[in-house]
């Protein structure tokens, strides 16, 4: 299990550390003459700490591993912003099982104080050790559900002096039971719900127009302000089960099938009662109180692409290029796509760029060895273009431009899956509310993953 | 309010201030006081002193002070042992609070304190706290027995916590259920053999009704609990199976890993034709693609895992290539696995695209991955053979890119292609050649060699390229030069006329000149073949070479199945086993997959047989460079050969004409000789493969004998002679190897160190193989024996009489110098034994003035006896005739030189005088092979 958790700052300072196992560094320990056992542990902290910071922190190479291996203790770290998160253990560890927690503290982190930045957590270290000691115990992650901890969490939390005895079991039978992330007791004088329906859509394609992979992953975030302990239903036109309950009338299953959508995988939050999915593929849960993803999920067919971009590059000689890309966009002509923007990579002995576009902005960004090409807002069914000529300096390497990917970033009003909310519908036995009485919004939004074509 | 005030205190005094403000009878001020204490300690600051006065903030109701205040006990209770005695009483007393979050946080602080002596206090406490009536208690004291257990194992047990942890298993909290399990697996790890987690029907029901409520943590723990159990048969296996499946969607990526590996593990003992093992194998697909869309650090574990998955069930991900395609800004270590996953998916379904994607990685920025990308589009040739082609013609373009890794890359793998696809490609051998200058990686000049010496007879200056190597030969690297050894040989096989000089300079480079014992062994097997049988040489160094297989870097059978049980843990990102990287006894056991039961074996077909069981189809890894053993036997050797190493006539002129013909002419004196035997130990034939057994019968004749005669040792050199240094000695000739045995005895008073010998020039080119080692220093009247390897390639000189050899032998006192004669058997060598056709021209062809007679008088013994012992010292009779009641036995010897010595052996029956007649090219050396024939039949 995890031995200890580390947070240093860019410069490997160490700005928290919590060890839980006592064999951290036991390698140096061995090794040392000395035999008290007080430095010993600070020396071996010492040489855990010392290492990371060595290896990985200030190594000279970008980093190669996510894990890393030195004299017998393993690292696991991510990094946010400058900041970065090691986890080190000498064992055997569900390694998975270590990053998702190091997430999940990034998160509860970002929930008690915003941006994971040095300055906070110097601000808010008393914190972040109390977490840490709740939500890890001898390496074994525990509760790390942000509602649920900050019902006990004294720092910044609620006052625990004042607690009554039934509030004190009603806090441990939360954080132990069934449903760890929601209290009971909530109440709201307007019982509203929000979905948002997140999706990316990632593209490759070939020089030549082929789409060489595409998929979008999406995901459904709710934000709920139920009262009680509401029980709730997820429906959307996913093919399996549109086709279960169509199969009553074969004329509603032509008619719904062109609408309903296969979904290769979705994954849910812990709320979401898994068994009932997979044997009636039902969303059921009773969901947190406050926003929180519900589902995600990943498509692979019949992939709405809102955007085609077709690349021609050109090159003049050892010192020019040519470069005309074309977008067109591939939507409903009464829906607005916005945030347009086309990065179109440069050689590094780029020259001096000129620019011609038919509609937003264009501009050649040295720093970033790109052409940025901004366009506000798009109709679909449109189509617009630019031609630049680079001019290059001439250079002795041998090495031919590798020519990255022209990417593309983009934001529309629908899900590029073709996914739909169907309903989703809130019962709440015990207080007297019903589904009627629930406001509910539904948005879609897509945006560009990682959308790249090739010259 | 920030804290970031507390890590600002660095003035001097500080820590008397903190003792002030420690004391202080403000709450509010202590809590400050602690905050900043806390603050010095995470900085590294020693504040340690103010042990005493951070204990009294301690009993408060305060819970945000309490939790403070026990963050640094843990911290330094270590170092402080008695004063942290004085904490035990509030832990004790916090232990029965009423507020269940102070008993929890007291008994998980107590466990955290390794201090022996609150450890026996711990024991009441954490009783209760097992069975307390707060959920949030127990799970907490779950955890605190496995702490205990990390401190006194032995306490654990005799207080009875083991049982009441399993009892805890059925606890109604699905929390305590997980914590417990977590706590159990634990412990059972240092104890391999206990049966403590006791997994039973009914307790696997109990953790998978648990596994529906608890947290996701709590999931990865029973999940990781349920892959250790073997379920009694395939119905159960797949009831589990099916329940849980369920958690493959989960939005945890250890969830999913962790189902994964139960999923896999159980799979084994399913039969193949149940409907559900498809709907199963189905299943996995897409839960392990939507792993790739999780964080990178993420993506690099499960990609590690996938990479394991693919090789156990390929069929899994078959059909999703696509989606290990790597993207422009995915992380190195993200890309570098991809492009693993998709070699080992390459089929001749998706190849075009596959290596579509190749093409354009190989012109990526990052040489790693660049260099991956060649080699992978190698491996695609190798694979697929349908793309084979245009596999080759993609690396020819990228070799004319002449990016120097691009290039060397390349050639690494086209050695493989050649390998695989045997004439078919060579015709680009010309365009690798220009290329030759700009290898300076080992591992692309060993292969670029290799084509050299594969291919020299197609290379018209392959004798230039090799030597052009060889004049650095000893600052190249051991690979580059094991290569070029095994290439100049295959060259002087192949054209034997006008490369002797190279093959003798290479030869003698990794003979004497290296230190390296591989290079050395290779040496000198390959000069030992040479020597004794250019003709076994050719069969041996030049034969066709096996094969490679399609599949190419997969992990060991045995070790994927242990690492199939270890889906999701470090063991699986590393691909190592635990005990490569855990310490100690955790951990280290080894497990395996379930056998398949007994009811689907007779169902399952031979294509169908999981890879881990051991079937002939198992796939021949390509060894890796460094394998040199593997090295050697595969590529050099290939199949063992067969049959005894001298069987033709045909066979036996054409080695005398390569010999004859070529070197001795050249040389003159000697020539290929033997090399000792000290880097051939003698049983080594038995305990290799056949493969090299069949080597060493090549060089040890006829394989039984042990040896020659040996002569007594007699006093060479005698004390009064060299100041006290008494020598003695004889010589030895033993499976090739000619030593001289010596016993050195200190005579004198003083202590002799320091000892060193040599020979002068001499007829045969006897000289010493190695230093003459003395390790300890020599006392008086102290006696060592030693054996001193000789070999034949030392400056030649003729002697009178012939076999005189003049030694000087030096140590601490003086240089003394002694002369002796060897007996000349010892230069008989073992392929002595000529074919008769041969033997009856070659003494037909020698002039009668050759022949000399000899008496050997006083030998009682009969053909059959003479023939046989004559034979063990490398005397061949090649035929025997019996003419008017006499034995008449024809034999045959050569010297190490390449002499050739013909003999009739008359044998009176009742006579024990037999005529000798010698016929030799040399006549000077009969007197002494007579000399020879007597000593050998007298004793």
């Amino acid at each position: 299990m995890i031995g200890g958790l580390f947070i240093y700052n860019h410069k490997g300072e160490v700005l928290i550390s919590r060890v839980y196992r006592d064999d951290i560094g036991r390698q140096a320990a061995d090794s040392a003459v000395f035999n008290s056992s007080g430095p010993l542990l600070e020396e071996r902290l010492r040489n855990a700490v010392d290492a990371f910071r060595v290896n990985v922190i200030h190594a000279r190479q970008q980093v190669r591993s996510p894990v890393t291996n030195i004299a017998r203790t393993s690292f696991f770290h991510v990094k946010r912003s400058n900041i970065w998160l090691a986890a080190v253990t000498k064992q055997n560890v569900n390694a998975a099982m270590v990053f998702e927690f190091l997430y999940k503290m990034c998160d509860v982190m970002a929930a008690y104080f915003g941006k994971i930045s040095e300055e906070n957590i110097k601000n808010n270290f008393v914190l972040i050790y109390e977490l840490l000691d709740e939500i890890l115990d001898f390496g074994y992650p525990q509760n790390s559900e942000t509602g649920a901890l900050k019902t006990f969490i004294t720092q910044q939390g609620i006052k625990s002096q004042h607690q009554t005895k039934e509030e004190q079991s009603q806090i441990t039978s939360q954080v132990t039971g069934q449903i760890g992330w929601r209290r009971e007791g909530i109440k709201y004088r307007r019982n509203e719900l929000f979905l948002d329906v997140l999706e990316s859509v990632n593209l490759l394609m070939s020089p030549q127009g082929q789409v060489l992979s595409a998929h979008v992953s999406g995901r459904v975030v709710m934000k709920s302000y139920l009262s009680g302990m509401p029980e709730c239903k997820f429906g959307m036109n996913d093919k399996i089960v549109i086709e279960k309950q169509g199969k009553g009338t074969a004329d509603e299953t032509s008619k719904s099938g062109k609408q309903s959508i296969a979904i290769d995988d979705c994954t849910f939050h812990q709320c979401v009662r898994l068994s009932k999915f997979d044997s009636e593929r039902s969303i059921s849960f009773i969901p947190p109180d406050g926003e929180f993803e519900l589902m995600r999920y990943r498509t692979t067919k019949d992939i709405i692409l809102p955007f085609r971009v077709i690349p021609l590059v050109r090159e003049v000689g050892r010192t020019k290029l040519e470069v005309k890309v074309v977008i067109k966009s591939n939507f409903k002509p009464s829906l607005l796509a916005q945030k347009i923007e086309v990065r179109i990579p440069t050689p590094l002995n780029t020259s001096g760029v000129q620019v011609i576009c038919m509609k937003g902005k264009a501009k050649y960004k040295a720093s970033e060895n790109a052409i940025v090409w901004k366009i506000k807002r798009m109709a679909g069914m449109k189509e617009s273009q630019i031609s630049a000529e680079i001019e290059l300096l001439p250079t002795n390497d041998k090495k031919k431009w590798a020519r990255p990917p022209i990417s593309m970033n983009f934001e529309v009003p629908f899900a590029p899956s073709g996914l739909k909310v169907r309903y989703l519908k809130v019962f709440e036995p015990k207080l007297n509310y019903s589904d009627h009485d629930v406001i509910k919004w539904v948005r879609y939004i897509g945006r560009s993953g990682i959308y790249e074509t090739r010259c | 309010m920030t804290d970031s005030k507390y890590f600002t205190t660095t003035k001097k005094g500080e820590i008397f201030e903190l003792k002030a403000e420690l004391n202080s009878d403000k709450k509010e001020k202590k809590k400050e006081a602690v905050k900043k204490v806390i603050a010095s300690m995470t900085v590294g600051k020693d504040v340690s002193a103010l042990f005493p006065d951070v204990v009294n903030c301690m009993q408060t109701d305060n819970l945000e002070l309490k939790k403070l205040v026990y963050l640094y006990l843990m911290n330094y209770a270590k170092s402080q042992p008695d004063m942290a005695i004085m904490a035990v009483n509030t832990f004790v007393k916090d232990c029965e609070d009423p507020n269940p979050l102070i008993r929890a946080l007291a008994v998980r602080t107590m466990g955290c304190i390794r201090v022996d002596k609150i450890t026996e206090y711990l024991c009441e406490p954490l009783r209760k706290c097992l069975k307390d009536e707060d959920p949030y208690v127990r799970k907490t004291a779950a955890v605190c027995v496995a702490k205990l257990h990390d401190i006194n194992a032995q306490l654990v047990e005799d207080q009875g916590f083991l049982d009441t942890l399993k009892d805890l298993i059925s606890d109604s909290n699905p929390m305590v259920v997980a914590n417990a399990v977590a706590a159990l697996s634990e412990i059972a790890e240092s104890h391999p053999s206990s049966n403590l987690l006791d997994l039973n029907p009914q307790s696997i029901n109990k953790l998978l009704t648990a596994l529906n409520e608890c947290t996701e943590w709590g999931q990865i723990f029973i999940l990781d609990c349920l892959a250790n159990y073997t379920p009694k048969d395939d119905r159960e296996a797949q009831s589990i199976c099916e329940r849980v499946t369920p958690r493959l969607s989960h939005a945890n990526s250890a969830v999913v890993l962790s189902a994964v590996k139960v999923l896999m593990k159980f799979m084994e003992m399913l039969s193949k034709d149940l409907d559900y093992y498809g709907t199963l194998l189905k299943k996995l697909a897409p839960p392990l693609v939507t792993l790739l869309s999780a964080e990178p650090e993420l993506q690099y574990v499960a990609l590690r895992n996938i990479n394991l998955i693919v090789q156990k069930r390929p069929e899994i991900l078959k059909h999703e290539m696509k989606v290990f395609f790597v993207k422009y800004n995915d992380p190195i270590y993200v890309k570098l696995e991809k492009l693993d996953i998709m070699i080992r998916l390459a089929s001749q379904a998706n190849i075009a695209q596959v290596l579509a994607e190749l093409k354009e990685y190989a012109t990526e920025v990052d040489v790693d991955f660049v260099r991956k990308a060649v080699r992978a589009i190698g491996r695609c040739a190798i694979k697929v053979e349908q793309s084979a082609e245009r596999c080759v013609s993609t690396l020819l373009d990228l070799i004319q890119t002449k990016v120097n890794y691009v290039v060397q890359e390349a050639i690494v793998v086209i050695k493989d292609i050649f390998r695989k696809y045997p004439n078919k490609y060579e015709s680009v051998i010309a365009t690798l050649c220009e290329n030759l200058d700009s290898l300076d990686e080992p591992e692309a000049r060993a292969a670029m060699i290799w084509i050299v010496g594969e291919y020299a007879e197609r290379i018209d200056n392959a004798d230039e390229l090799l030597e052009s190597f060889l004049e650095g030969f000893h600052d190249e690297s051991t690979q580059v030069q094991l290569q070029l050894l095994t290439a100049i040989v295959k060259l002087f096989l192949k054209k034997p006329t006008e490369t002797q000089e190279l093959v003798q300079q290479v030869l003698s480079l990794a003979t004497q000149d290296s230190d390296n014992p591989d290079l050395r062994d290779r040496g000198y097997i390959y000069w030992r073949l040479l020597s004794t049988d250019p003709v076994a040489a050719k069969e041996v160094v030049l034969a066709e070479k096996p094969l490679i297989s399609e599949e190419t870097d997969l992990i060991e059978p045995t070790l994927l199945d242990e690492l199939i049980c270890y889906i999701g843990t470090l063991a699986s990102v590393y691909h190592k086993p635990p005990s490569a990287f855990v310490e100690g006894g955790r951990g280290v056991v080894h497990k395996s997959l379930p056998p398949r039961t007994a009811s689907s074996e007779s169902t399952e077909s031979p294509e169908t047989a999981p890879a881990g069981a051991p079937s002939g189809e198992q796939p021949d890894v390509i060894p890796t460079q460094g394998d040199l053993l593997g090295d050697l036997l595969n590529l050099d050797l290939g199949p063992p050969v067969g049959g005894p190493p001298l069987a033709t006539s045909s066979v036996q002129m054409g080695a005398v004409d390569l010999l004859g013909g070529g070197l001795d002419s050249l040389i003159g004196g000697p020539n290929f000789v033997a090399p000792p035997a000290a880097a051939v130990p003698p049983n080594l034939g038995t305990s290799m493969g056949s493969g090299l057994s069949d080597l060493f019968d090549l060089t040890s004749g006829v394989g039984t004998l042990s040896g020659s005669y040996v002569a007594p040792k007699a006093v060479w050199l005698p004390a009064m002679k060299a100041k006290g240094l008494e020598i003695s000695g004889t010589f030895t000739r033993q499976v090739g190897s000619i030593s001289m045995d010596l016993q050195l005895t200190n005579k004198a008073l003083q202590v002799m160190t320091d000892f060193a010998i040599q020979f002068n020039r001499n007829s045969f080119g006897l000289a010493p193989a190695a230093p003459l080692q003395v390790h300890a220093p020599l006392s008086p009247n102290q006696t060592v024996e030693i054996s001193l390897p000789l070999n034949t390639v030392g400056s030649v000189m003729k002697m009178e009489p012939l076999n005189n050899l003049q030694v000087a032998v030096k140590n601490n006192i003086d240089v003394f110098y002694f002369s002796t004669l060897y007996p000349l058997h010892i230069l008989f060598v073992e392929d002595g034994k000529m074919d008769r056709q041969m033997f009856l021209a070659t003494w037909k062809d020698i002039p009668n003035e050759n022949e000399a007679q000899f008496q050997i008088r006083d030998c009682p013994l009969n053909a059959e006896a003479v023939s046989s012992r004559l034979q063990s010292s490398n005397i061949f009779t090649v035929a025997k005739r019996n003419v008017e009641g006499q034995d008449m036995l024809y034999q045959s010897l050569k010297l190490t030189n390449g002499i050739w010595v013909l003999a009739e052996l008359r044998i009176q029956p009742g006579n024990p005088s037999f005529t000798l007649s010698l016929k030799c090219r040399a006549p000077e050396v009969s007197q002494h092979v007579y000399q020879a024939y007597e000593t050998i039949l007298k004793n």
